[in-house]
């Protein structure tokens, strides 16, 4: 198979799994009486209509890079963190506790702590599950999704409880919130009149960083090494357990700084729903972004866009916002078939054969026309 | 105290266990379906959908019926298109039941948010003891005071068993699971046996889902099922892949959750949110414990099969 035929294989099956995601999206859509295009045009144009809109798809995108860069690190090394949800929780709590209680620091110094903590405190909780996979073989996969549940029941009782704004219960309205964070540990705004922040800034370094870690350093060899094949990694000598440990680490150090990030740049306190799916959606821009940080970037873009679309059809068209969940979830199967499919040589070479011989008869069929026309009759 | 959890724990196992034996047909045959809780949202969805919405016509008394054959069909088409990609696209399983679980939790949310938004109570199915041993002092009313659904439900442990151990349909299951190739030299064909296997198990988790809204919750919330889908999963391994084990496992994790419900009641100070954790830290507990039945599972667990590739 020619290069230029194994992309137009590539970008056939991808057509099609598209396709296929819209379909099954479309059939949800449907049953709820609402218009599919319609709805997918306001999704992916709504957002810019206004400058505060338009912000906002940085706005979400900016978690969404950070957890999608954790997750690809963990599946390139072979561990799959499903937990990236309750590793933001832990982080927002982490990154909170320690910018409220530090308030001497100089803003700078703070900022940084604060959010080294989040980073800290994901990590932690991720390396919970590495370690169960590395030492006990616990299936990473379950294990992470228990983690979530804990770390949203653990994240409800601190705000309810220990961490609960003082005002809430003097006023009685107690909404489960923390105090609002001094001023020194808030991100800048990058663009006036939207809520985009420097975050970005701090998301899209980190991704070139991520790159490096991953294809320019001996740590990152070892990580896709151990992740490429555990048994052959074994054999030239790299310890693929401290690597799944390491990869689940730096992955939930990405998810709680993730976390962070939203405290500091959004929301300047930890309130109840402040991951919102952040976790689950990174997962689908790290495959998305094929697991690269220069796909993972524009892929978070996408998937920040949709985001800001779907909470406007919620208020427009009336299709509740958990939509996204049914567009993530077929747009993960439709990647991971397309991608067995592309890369299967049988099916490369069925699709090449399949595509020679409908050319060989069209050539066929062609020859005897042409040497009937009019004008080979017509002849002398 | 403990013939009350015991009472209580037997019908909050029923989802679990069904889930979780039909989790075992997929992953005998050699196909880890994480989808599962997405199957169980559905199905718990889809059978709460009749009585609601039939509550005042003619066809009321039929309309818990009706939810019990909705949720199984559904899930059973849930497990074909987990079929369709995990053993005809062949793609990775882990994450395409990720995909699933998702597709399924935000298909049955975004149904129920549209068409009724709030808690809306169903009367659900009622007890129905079984004459004479209802009455057996203790003992009655642990096992025979019960809806239909959990009587049911004890006896599809040994029909799995049997399904499994002593039928063809079952010897072909586990062949393909352990040894695909040799069962396809065999003559068997190993995607139409997994293609059945994900179908049976999709079923069986829709009817754990709708035992949930049906019978135990009486109403339906977006996170009804709450995790139990993936529990499922882990009982298969602290089972050690055997119907009975299963049933071991699935009554264990009930009556963690009995006891925690019988905690609230009794008004012994606990913070609720720690309560609620039990469960779940229980099955990170079962599953570093029951780390030795990886080497029991299925050989092919997994893995996809291609007969074109040469080994």
């Amino acid at each position: 198979m020619t290069p230029r035929l194994r992309l137009a294989f590539a970008a056939a099956v991808g057509a099609a799994a598209g396709l296929s995601a819209l379909a099954i999206a479309s059939l949800v859509l449907v049953t709820i009486g609402a218009s599919p295009w319609t709805t997918l045009v306001t999704i992916f144009t709504g957002p810019f209509a206004s400058v505060f809109n338009a912000g906002e798809i940085g706005v979400r995108a900016v978690p969404l890079v950070l957890v999608a860069l954790g997750v690809a690190v963990s599946f390139r090394s072979g561990i799959l963190n499903i937990g990236a949800e309750g590793q933001m929780l832990l982080g927002i709590l982490a990154t909170t506790a320690v910018a409220l209680h530090l308030p001497g620091l100089p803003g700078p110094l703070l900022l940084a702590l604060a959010l080294l903590a989040g980073a800290a405190a994901g990590a932690a909780w991720a390396g919970i599950a590495g370690w169960l996979r590395a030492r006990l073989e616990v299936n990473e996969i379950l294990s992470t999704v228990m983690l979530n549940y804990i770390a949203a029941q653990l994240y409800t009782f601190l705000l309810r409880g220990p961490m609960i704004d003082p005002d809430e219960l003097m006023t009685g309205s107690g909404t489960p919130q923390s105090v609002r964070l001094p001023r020194a540990a808030w991100l800048e705004r990058l663009i006036p009149g939207t809520r985009l922040h420097t975050g970005l800034l701090l998301a899209l370094s980190l991704a070139g960083l991520v790159w490096v870690l991953l294809w320019r350093t001996t740590l990152g060899y070892r990580l896709r090494a151990a992740g490429a094949g555990a048994r052959a990694a074994r054999y030239a000598g790299i310890g693929v357990e401290r690597s799944l440990l390491v990869a689940m680490l730096v992955a939930g150090a990405f998810a709680g700084l993730a976390g962070g990030v939203e405290v500091v740049g959004v929301h300047h306190r930890a309130i109840e729903a402040i991951s919102a799916g952040y976790g689950f959606a990174g997962i689908v821009v790290a495959l998305f972004g094929g697991l690269h940080p220069v796909g993972i970037v524009p892929a978070a873009g996408f998937f920040g866009l949709m985001l800001v679309g779907a909470d406007m059809t919620q208020r427009s068209a009336g299709v509740p916002a958990n939509m996204v969940l049914v567009l993530e979830g077929v747009i993960i199967l439709a990647i991971v078939s397309a991608q067995v499919i592309i890369h299967n040589p049988y099916a490369q070479e069925r699709a090449a054969r399949f595509l020679r011989r409908v050319a060989g008869r069209k050539a066929e069929g062609e020859h005897p026309g042409a040497a009937r026309s009019p004008t080979g009759e017509a002849g002398p | 105290m403990v013939h009350d959890v015991l009472a209580l724990g037997v019908p909050f196992s029923v989802a679990l266990l069904l889930a979780a034996l039909g989790e075992n047909f997929n992953q005998r045959a050699g196909v880890f379906n994480l989808g599962c809780e997405g199957i169980m949202s559905v199905g718990a969805f889809l059978a709460f959908l009749p009585p609601h919405l039939l509550a005042r016509s003619p066809l009321a008394p039929w309309a818990n019926v009706l939810g019990f054959i909705l949720a199984p069909v559904a899930g059973a088409l849930l497990g074909l298109l987990f079929a369709l990609v995990t053993v005809t696209f062949r793609a990775p399983q882990g994450i395409a039941g990720i995909g699933l679980q998702m597709l399924g939790w935000g298909a049955a949310g975004t149904i129920f948010r549209h068409f009724i938004g709030g808690v809306t109570g169903i009367p659900g199915v009622a007890a129905w003891p079984i004459p004479g041993l209802s009455r057996l002092p203790w003992m009655g009313d642990i096992l025979f005071h019960h809806d239909p659904v959990v009587y049911l439900a004890l006896l599809s442990v040994p029909a799995s068993a049997f399904l499994l151990n002593r039928t063809h349909w079952g010897l072909r299951v586990r062949a393909v699971g352990t040894h695909p190739r040799a069962a396809d030299t065999m003559g068997v064909s190993v995607s139409r046996v997994r293609y059945q296997a994900l179908a049976l198990g999709g079923a069986m988790g829709g009817l754990g889902g709708a035992y949930l809204s049906l019978c135990q919750a009486h109403m339906f919330a977006d996170d009804l099922v709450a995790g139990r889908g993936f529990i499922a999963v882990a009982l298969v391994y602290f089972g050690r892949f055997t119907p009975l084990g299963i049933a071991g496992g699935a009554l264990l994790f009930s009556l963690a959750q009995a006891f925690q419900n019988e905690i609230q009641v009794s008004g012994i100070k606990f913070p609720y949110e720690f309560a609620v954790m039990l469960p779940y830290v229980l099955v990170i507990v079962v599953l570093a414990l029951a780390r030795r039945s990886h080497d029991l599972g299925p050989a092919a667990l997994g893995k996809p099969y291609d007969r074109e590739v040469r080994v």
